[in-house]
């Protein structure tokens, strides 16, 4: 008998199916991959699982656990599997505890409520949990506040709630989505571990073919509601027998055609950078930035944050920089004082020739036409209020002289045609659009003016890997042909090599390791960039090992 | 955390020391010559010669309000010039009707609203939920004041169970004084109690939509424990804020309500005053009311470090 | 990351807003209230400055449905006046408050640093001044008059529209399309009037009904206690206060212009709990 068996699970939610037909298998000790893109029912399956649907959804089919008919369970049932045999790790470590709890006490809670041990007792077992899970009371004490630990660290503590009672499940969705690339790797190993010591059947939710084919002995594809094909994740990943499943494994290892053979490693050079241009386009020098951190009291002098710390590059026109990197490493704030949204508290930015620094607003007109920006969430990026046109042809006011409302119009239409658009897609609102749209019509803002730079900040991080495959074509396109030069933030690695000639490795406000992205990312040098790439997820990596 | 403390306190003191600054400006200096407004056209010159000395108004007008501040600091009010008796007596004897009467009132509200808002949140979407909020909803848009009259129509016109007004003093004892205050305490109270029960209500909401919340759930917590465990003690931050804000609604609301009940309160006082254009007494009242509302509100600041862990830190 | 649900354009909030019950409800409440209080310009069933001494203090009947007052009256007639009153002092009051507040917060949001801490000082000063006391201290030095309820209840506005104002723009600044209008060379005063004010618009009208209810309470409660408008003006809290004396005799003089508060007051915030949902449809039912 599995562990946990479900059969033709259904789920509707109004007149929507949300779940149409999932079939789903886990055996105890077992590690189960879910895979697939946003919207395509993952973390419904696991909610079901829970009976922890939103109010107003109707499930039907079978869920057993154990053999025990779940769908079928009492409210008073469930709770007692919940958090007893069946544990649950959410998303978002940030928010999944409680602000005003301690930590011991939220660890504590659960044992107390299903053993009826003690407070003392419970305590012993909430330390012995945590303990496990790497926070030791030594350093991390029951009486810690969740606001005082990291994101990672919280996420040990959700793993310690879901996992204080040995359950003979556990579902974690998406666990490391929000953790940057080391932090994901020691959360895997951890629930890897726990897995195997008490023969704890795991349910892995997650996007990433490369986490889950690391992590899985069986994976299973879903797609708009259904679940597409189970198996052996090598064997599934490499006959890809689905369509799907194929169009999925290519999109995550895509890389965009023509730049596939340009890395400077097998010796061709785009054009650009060969026609010998003089100078840089971009120059950095010992920039250093500092945030104002909070004061102690009223009368100590406020520390203050070290973000950036003596950085220093170039970048040639018509080239792309890949700036790589965990989270809080210094990346954004570099993207923000290169486009002058902020002033660094010392060293020099040149742009096209021309010192950045210390300019007035004014005088920083003309270099602002040459260098735009792009975006990570295509929602958040355009002001829901205007239309299209008036939020692409913004930048235009940049222009001198500025031109007419006619110009304007031809503009706008010539930019949404670049990067796949229709003209008549001016007139329509940011929000008619899916989020590839979205994230087309940022780039036709973005390049509206003909800038020689633009800065993308983690511009394919938030879309599927089906719709990111398209978006990196349309930025190898566009560098193509109209010869701009990119600045890519990101912090996956296959993005970067897949679209970046040279590589920034930054670690804690400084460049850790520089050179050409191919020669970086296979053979790192420095601590910070070995560790990086021993940490990112690679699926290629991933199946050869599987297949040995 | 001494560091938001400090801060809270320092603000406290400085919107305090702002506020006197307006008070006094408004009463002392716009009015030009406020011994002859107290008087009106028709006083002699003599007589308000003989006023502005007594009020100190031929001093410049800084050093006046530093005696002025200087004297409210030693509890010398300065004297009434209508009642002829020390302001801090008169204030004395008032407070200890309104006072009481705010409190009561507080409390009552308070205590009505939060399980109310509760329940209804509880109930999200059925039909107590529909029941106790459109109670509120009508209850927010009642005015006090006429809340009180149907009370008093109801319970001492019609059934004779409470007095209509007047105010027997302490020293009649304390049943029958409380008696007298519950009717006054009710009418303030409820149309409180109402907005609070709509603030508690979508805040519990809110903070039920919270990940943390579906974390208790998947420990396997019922529904109900996670309510009054998890939710309500993250859900009263909003709360204590509008009872903050609501602390000055109340006191101008109690107020009014002693004029409805002819209760010998800081209200009945100041109209008096104001009436009779005794400044005097006026200027000290506003300001006794005003450093309240104030120092208030810097206790609700406070209370937050003790609700909000994220807060001590500081 | 999380996608807060933004309305999208006027149009669309409009039509999620007439789907909501209580917004219509409201709508249809308060426009009855307007209509009636404009009806009073033109016409009423008697005049209200006429004192007809041998019809005073009649019932409710067909001459007169709502029955007269002390001076013979015509009860209804009174209240038609009387919601012009109320609408007009609550009405200049939020526009006091908008007008000063609204820019007041922009600026703190925009600036940051000492001129947001002035702000904030200034909103925590006046919000220590209930309408009521301004409104006493004002009429201390003045006089009673109609105006001095504006004034308070309109100062006592401008703490609460300049912190709406400030919460709603520092929850835009961050968001990403202000930093490519930044990127645009866009200075601080156009990001203001060409992102954060359409932004936070439909936040501050719903923000300005609650004022708006608010104030029609405000006014009453102070022509209750004579702060307020003066006779022979007729005004809804004045009539209570002169029907508190006859309330053995004649309880409906009590009850009628009292209901109109409540129904004014009602409607209002229908609307405003209607439109703010329709603002927020995530927030939808959990007032």
């Amino acid at each position: 008998m599995s562990l946990l068996s479900i059969n033709g699970l259904r789920v509707s939610i109004g007149a929507a199916d949300i779940l149409k037909k999932v079939d789903l298998t886990v055996e105890p000790g077992e590690v189960v991959g879910l895979v697939g893109e946003s919207g395509s029912g993952k973390s419904m399956t696991a909610l079901s699982i829970m009976r922890l649907l939103p109010h107003g959804a109707r499930a039907s089919g079978s869920v057993l656990f154990e053999g025990k008919e779940l769908l079928a369970a009492s409210e008073t049932e469930m709770c007692r599997l919940r958090g007893d045999d069946i544990g649950m790790v959410f998303q978002e470590p940030m928010t999944a505890l409680n602000p005003v709890k301690t930590i011991g006490e939220q660890v504590a809670e659960g044992v107390r409520w299903h053993t009826g041990a003690g407070r003392s007792e419970a305590e012993d077992r909430a330390r012995k949990m945590l303990d496990r899970v790497g926070l030791p009371a030594a350093r991390f004490p029951l009486s810690r506040y969740p606001h005082q630990l990291s994101g990672g660290q919280r996420q040990r503590v959700v793993i310690a709630i879901a996992c204080a009672l040995k359950p003979k499940l556990l579902i974690a969705d998406e666990p490391t989505t929000a953790l940057d690339v080391v932090l994901q790797a020691q959360i895997l190993d951890l629930l890897r571990e726990l897995s195997a010591e008490n023969r704890m059947g795991l349910l892995l939710i997650s996007h990433d073919l490369a986490v889950v084919t690391e992590m899985s002995t069986r994976i299973a594809v879903m797609h708009s509601g259904e679940v597409l094909e189970t198996g052996e994740p090598a064997r599934v990943l490499s006959e890809q027998r689905h369509p799907y499943t194929r169009q999925l494994a290519l999109a995550s290892v895509y890389v965009p055609e023509g730049r596939r053979l340009s890395s400077p490693l097998e010796g061709e050079v785009p054009p650009e950078a060969a026609e010998g241009v003089a100078s840089a386009l971009l120059s950095v020098e010992n920039l250093t930035h500092d945030y104002p951190g909070q004061r102690a009291s009223l009368f100590s002098k406020a520390s203050s944050f070290r973000a950036l710390d003596d950085v220093s590059f170039n970048l040639e026109a018509g080239r792309s920089l890949g700036l790589v990197g965990r989270s809080g490493c210094g990346k954004s704030t570099l993207a923000r004082l290169v486009l002058a949204l902020d002033t660094p508290t010392s060293g020099t930015i040149r742009f096209m020739g021309e010192t950045v620094t210390g300019r007035k607003e004014a005088e920083l007109r003309p270099l602002r036409r040459n260098m735009q920006i792009v975006f990570q969430d295509p929602y958040g990026s355009f002001d829901p209020r205007h239309r299209v046109e008036r939020l692409v042809s913004e930048p235009l006011a940049l222009l001198d002289p500025v031109p007419s409302h006619e110009k304007r119009r031809e503009l706008v239409a010539e930019a949404l045609h670049q990067v796949g658009m229709k003209p008549d897609d001016m007139r329509k609102y940011p929000h008619e659009f899916s989020g590839g749209q979205r994230q087309r019509l940022s780039i036709a803002r973005a390049i509206i003016t003909r800038p020689k730079l633009v800065v993308a900040d983690e511009a394919v991080s938030s879309l599927d890997v089906s719709i990111r495959a398209q978006i990196l074509d349309l930025f190898a396109d566009l560098n193509r042909r109209l010869g701009i030069a990119y600045l890519f933030i990101t912090h996956d690695l296959t993005v970067a090599r897949a679209i970046t000639d040279e590589v920034l490795v930054m670690h804690e406000g400084r460049i850790a390791e520089q050179g050409p992205t191919a020669a970086v990312l296979d053979n790192p040098q420095s601590q910070a960039a070995r560790e990086l790439v021993a940490a990112a997820p690679d699926l290629r990596k991933a199946i050869a090992r599987r297949l040995q | 955390m001494t560091a938001y403390l400090l801060n809270r306190l320092i603000t406290g003191l400085a919107t305090l020391l702002v506020a006197s600054l307006v008070v006094f400006a408004v009463l002392e200096v716009l009015p030009g010559d406020p011994a002859r407004l107290m008087l009106g056209m028709n006083a002699t010159p003599d007589a308000v010669e003989a006023l502005r000395e007594q009020m100190g108004l031929n001093q410049p007008v800084p050093l006046r309000y530093l005696d002025w501040i200087g004297g409210m600091l030693s509890l010398d009010l300065g004297k009434s010039y209508t009642y002829s008796v020390p302001v801090l007596d008169l204030v004395k004897e008032r407070v200890a009707v309104s006072l009481p009467l705010a409190v009561i009132a507080l409390v009552l509200s308070v205590a009505i609203a939060i399980p109310v808002g509760a329940f209804a949140a509880q109930r999200r979407g059925r039909a107590g939920d529909t029941l106790s909020m459109g109670a509120a909803q009508i209850g927010v848009a009642v005015p006090n004041f006429w809340f009180a009259l149907i009370l008093i129509y109801i319970f001492a016109v019609w059934l004779r169970l409470v007095p209509a007004g007047g105010f027997p003093g302490w020293s009649a004892g304390v049943w029958p004084a409380l008696k007298a205050l519950i009717l006054p305490a009710i009418a303030l109270a409820l149309p409180q109690a109402a907005i609070l029960a709509r603030v508690t209500r979508s805040s519990l909401v809110e903070v039920l939509g919270e990940d943390f919340i579906r974390t208790a759930r998947a420990k396997g917590l019922p529904f109900d424990r996670v309510l009054w465990r998890h939710a309500l003690r993250n859900a009263l931050i909003p709360v204590v804020t509008i009872v903050g804000l609501q602390f000055s609604f109340l006191l101008a609301g109690t107020i009014i309500i002693e004029n409805v009940f002819y209760l010998p309160g800081l209200g009945r006082l100041i109209f008096q005053a104001i009436t009779q254009r005794d400044l005097i007494v006026v200027e000290s009242v506003v300001m006794l009311l005003v450093a309240s509302v104030i120092v208030v509100n810097l206790l609700v600041d406070l209370s937050y470090a003790v609700v909000d862990p994220r807060l001590r830190a500081r | 990351m999380t996608h807060t649900a933004t309305p999208h354009g006027f149009a669309d909030f409009l039509a999620r807003a007439f789907a909501s019950r209580s917004f219509v409800l409201g709508l249809v409440i308060t426009a009855a209230i307007a209509l009636m209080a404009l009806v009073s310009f033109f016409w009423t069933p008697y005049d209200v400055t006429k004192l007809v001494v041998q019809n005073r203090m009649l019932p409710p009947s067909w001459v007169h449905p709502l029955g007269t007052d002390q001076f013979g009256r015509d009860v209804l007639s009174m209240i038609m006046v009387g919601a012009r009153n109320s609408i007009a002092v609550a009405l200049v009051a939020v526009g006091i408050g908008m007008g000063v507040g609204v820019p007041l917060g922009c600026l703190a949001a925009a600036r940051g640093g000492w001129q947001d801490e002035a702000v904030m000082r200034f909103n925590d000063v006046v919000f220590a001044f209930p309408a009521l006391l301004s409104a006493i201290m004002i009429t201390a030095v003045f006089g009673p008059g109609a105006v001095n309820a504006i004034i308070a209840i309109g100062i006592f506005n401008i703490p609460v529209f300049a912190r709406v104002a400030r919460a709603g723009a520092l929850a835009i600044w961050p968001r990403e399309f202000i930093l490519a209008a930044r990127a645009a060379g866009k200075g601080k005063a156009s990001i203001t009037i060409e992102h954060i004010l359409p932004n936070i618009a439909t936040m501050l009208l719903v923000q300005g009904t609650i004022q708006f209810a608010l104030g029609i309470l405000a006014e009453a409660g102070l022509s209750y206690v004579g702060l307020g408008a003066q006779p022979p003006m007729p005004s809804w809290g004045r009539m209570l206060f002169d029907a508190q004396t006859r309330m053995m005799v004649m309880p409906t003089l009590a009850i009628f212009p009292g209901l109109a508060i409540v129904i004014t007051v009602l409607g209002l915030n229908l609307l405003g709990d209607g439109a703010s949902d329709a603002l927020d449809p995530k927030l939808a039912g959990r007032r």
